[in-house]
């Protein structure tokens, strides 16, 4: 995974709470290998006018182009557990999502794709939405060490799990991570086989 | 070491698994089972570039659900891309000797169905899979959580995960639950009043007199639906309830070792001087038949109130987003729920798709006939033969609904049934999302009973009306 530290890119103000997975990408378009691009189904139903609704069109206006950051509101990415989700974030050039909060398995599956989901106040997510500088296509600053989001004269604190920070400054890999603890992993298993031998399946021989 | 101290379920799951130390930012937690269906391609395939093998293929089972098609399944017209996916569940699964429970086999289902059924689901245990509903497998006392696809190639690299400790929250419902009131709509009322995402980054303990007395069934229901609450899962501790229905299933353990099993399982309680970090306690007697109106499943209502005006709303950004759901259902403010006609229904589904809820729908449908077409899709091949044995699947074809094979359905938009743009359909599912059920289609959620009502009538209906004692 690519280290994070900071971007300085336009950022998109989609003014949208409970941002489904579904919206995100619906699920029509999951059948695809992710060689062949995700990016173009974001969040698709919503920009092109899907039962005459296009309040993510936002994303298409030149002025936000190459943005690297979305602002959004509360409850980010609920829903289902697709990853496709952050693929087409990702895909579409997202390295930062802003918003009150997310939801669990998204905010994860983020982190593991290297994009980080910074979580401000409510009050300072509405400031940004409504910020000129931002609203103009000017660059807004992520700043990951800081935990600061910088737009035109206004900064804004953001949170992050201390674990995920970590993992985003690195770069670290969760499977190497997790393979430098294979002695404790050997152990717990061992120890474990004795004190829960019925966790195992009990007929798991081929058919 | 466990942890000195009152501890809940929740902690006690938690330490059984914790491999490493508890002052990490993140555990690393053991993975007891993980189950995998088609759309976990991308992990195999991340796997694959990484020339990793399987951990513990004897802890991982496979099974296809999301994408297979529930009827003409042998069609030569199958969509390459659909018959594409469920080859490389077949490839992946064989190269890696994991067991699945593949199109041809009689134990197939949707996941959450016929792994449980299996007797794969067990107190106590860790276990994840690349679906949120991951958290049905917590009504028997579970730890069971839905993971992305890069956690789901961890644990097929390590079958291990790392996790961030949840809050605990305990929900308590308690007195008896009124006739026709279902564990699906203890779990809308209850995502009504704490939000969709009201237990964002909590872990649920449900409990209470009206939780005890559910079955396994309706108990899968309502973990099953944690997610819509934004909790990360939810749990119910094991009882005789639970041991009565795993007892001499096929991966249960067996004899002596499941009276062993049962003893370690009676321990699996929160203390009772534990603490969480949030407690909600409803009256049974509170809870109504209940269905969605919106676009969340936040946006629900008793059936016997009417859909809410966006006037009357004095938040702006709430107000506007009951506008915008209305807008996109083509509802009026302050119109009677009874009064929402609608175009289809369709019983199935992770959350209601098990034998029992076949039964209650087939009660209210049984001698009467839908007049909007429908599709059942029974939860497993097992469920399918058990309805067809009672003959349920006789009254839903009676009543003009399609009686079909098991697979995820109408729930999602990906394997060929769809609700068409602008079309409203009675569903027994989980999710309302703009365009979860295809394109532009709008989607009301409820009970099986409630769903059989509106076929029958045509529009949004309170069930209790159309039970046999009502008519005497």
């Amino acid at each position: 995974m690519k280290p994070f530290t900071s971007l300085s890119s336009p950022a998109v103000p989609l003014s949208l709470a409970n941002v489904d997975t579904d919206q995100l990408i619906p699920a029509r378009f999951m059948k695809r290998p992710r060689s062949e691009g995700y990016g173009g189904f974001l969040l698709h139903d919503l920009r092109r006018g899907g039962a005459g609704d296009t309040s993510a069109a936002v994303l298409d206006e030149p002025r936000f182009a190459g943005a690297a950051c979305l602002v959004a509101r509360r409850n980010f990415g609920c829903g289902s557990s697709r990853e496709a989700a952050v693929y087409a974030l990702a895909d579409f050039g997202f390295r930062c999502i802003v918003a009150p909060s997310f939801g669990d398995i998204f905010a994860s599956n983020a982190v593991k794709n290297g994009l980080v989901p910074a979580r401000v106040a409510e009050e300072d997510v509405e400031r940004l939405l409504q910020n000129e500088s931002l609203l103009a296509g000017h660059p807004v600053v992520i700043d990951l060490a800081e935990q600061v989001i910088r737009a035109g004269n206004e900064v804004v604190a953001f949170d992050i799990d201390i674990g995920w920070k970590a993992r985003l400054l690195n770069g670290w890999d969760d499977i190497e991570l997790t393979r430098a603890k294979c002695r404790e992993i050997d152990a717990f298993r061992a120890r474990d086989l004795i004190e829960r031998p019925w966790a195992a399946p009990s007929n798991n021989r081929p058919d | 070491m466990k942890p000195a101290g009152p501890r809940t379920l929740i902690d006690k799951i938690w330490d059984t698994h914790a491999i490493t130390g508890h002052d990490e930012a993140e555990t690393l937690l053991w993975v007891d089972r993980h189950l995998l269906h088609e759309g976990s391609f991308h992990a195999f395939n991340q796997i694959a570039a990484r020339e990793a093998t399987v951990a513990h293929p004897e802890l991982t089972f496979g099974i296809a659900d999301h994408y297979v098609p529930t009827r003409d399944r042998e069609s030569p017209d199958l969509d390459p891309q659909i018959r594409g996916m469920i080859r490389q569940l077949d490839d992946n699964t064989q190269r890696h000797g994991i067991r699945q429970f593949g199109l041809g086999d009689a134990r197939q289902g949707i996941v959450h169905v016929a792994i449980p059924e299996q007797g794969l689901t067990l107190p106590g245990l860790v276990m994840v899979c690349g679906d949120s509903h991951t958290s049905t497998h917590g009504a028997f006392g579970a730890y069971a959580f839905g993971i992305g696809a890069s956690e789901v190639a961890h644990v097929l690299a390590t079958q291990t995960i790392w996790q961030k400790k949840p809050r605990r929250m305990r929900i308590r419902v308690d007195g008896e639950l009124g006739p026709g009131v279902t564990a699906k709509d203890i779990a809308l009322t209850l995502i009504s009043r704490i939000g969709a995402d009201g237990a964002q980054g909590h872990a649920i303990e449900y409990a209470g007199s009206a939780i005890r007395a559910l079955s396994m069934e309706g108990r899968m229901t309502l973990c099953n639906m944690s997610i819509e609450g934004g909790g990360r899962l939810g749990l119910i501790a094991p009882d005789e309830t639970t041991f009565a229905w795993l007892e001499g299933r096929p991966f249960a353990p067996q004899g002596a070792q499941f009276a062993a099993a049962v003893e370690d399982w009676r321990g699996l309680v929160s203390d009772s001087d534990a603490a969480f970090d949030r407690e909600i306690v409803i009256a049974g007697a509170e809870i109504a038949p209940t269905v969605t109106w919106g676009t969340s499943p936040e946006h629900a209502l008793p059936i016997g109130e009417a859909v809410p005006d966006p006037d009357a709303i004095a938040d702006a950004d709430r107000a506007a987003s009951v506008r915008e759901a209305l807008a996109y259902m083509g509802l009026q403010p302050k119109m009677k729920l009874t009064e929402i006609r609608i175009d289809q229904v369709f019983i199935g589904s992770c959350t209601n798709s098990r034998i029992e809820d076949l039964r209650a729908a087939a009660r209210i449908l049984d001698g009467r006939r839908a007049i909007v077409p429908g599709l059942v899709s029974p939860g497993s091949a097992n469920v399918k033969r058990q309805a067809e044995q009672e003959g349920l699947d006789r009254i839903f074809q009676a009543a003009g609904l399609s009686w079909e094979d098991s697979g995820c359905s109408m729930c999602v938009g990906m394997n060929g049934d769809i609700v068409p743009p602008g079309h409203r359909c009675a569903s027994t599912t989980n999710r309302n999302f703009r365009g979860r059920q295809g394109p532009g289609s709008r989607t009301h959620i409820m009970s099986p009973a409630m769903v059989a009502a509106a076929a029958v009538t045509g529009h949004l209906t309170d069930m209790r009306a159309l039970l046999p004692e009502a008519s005497r």
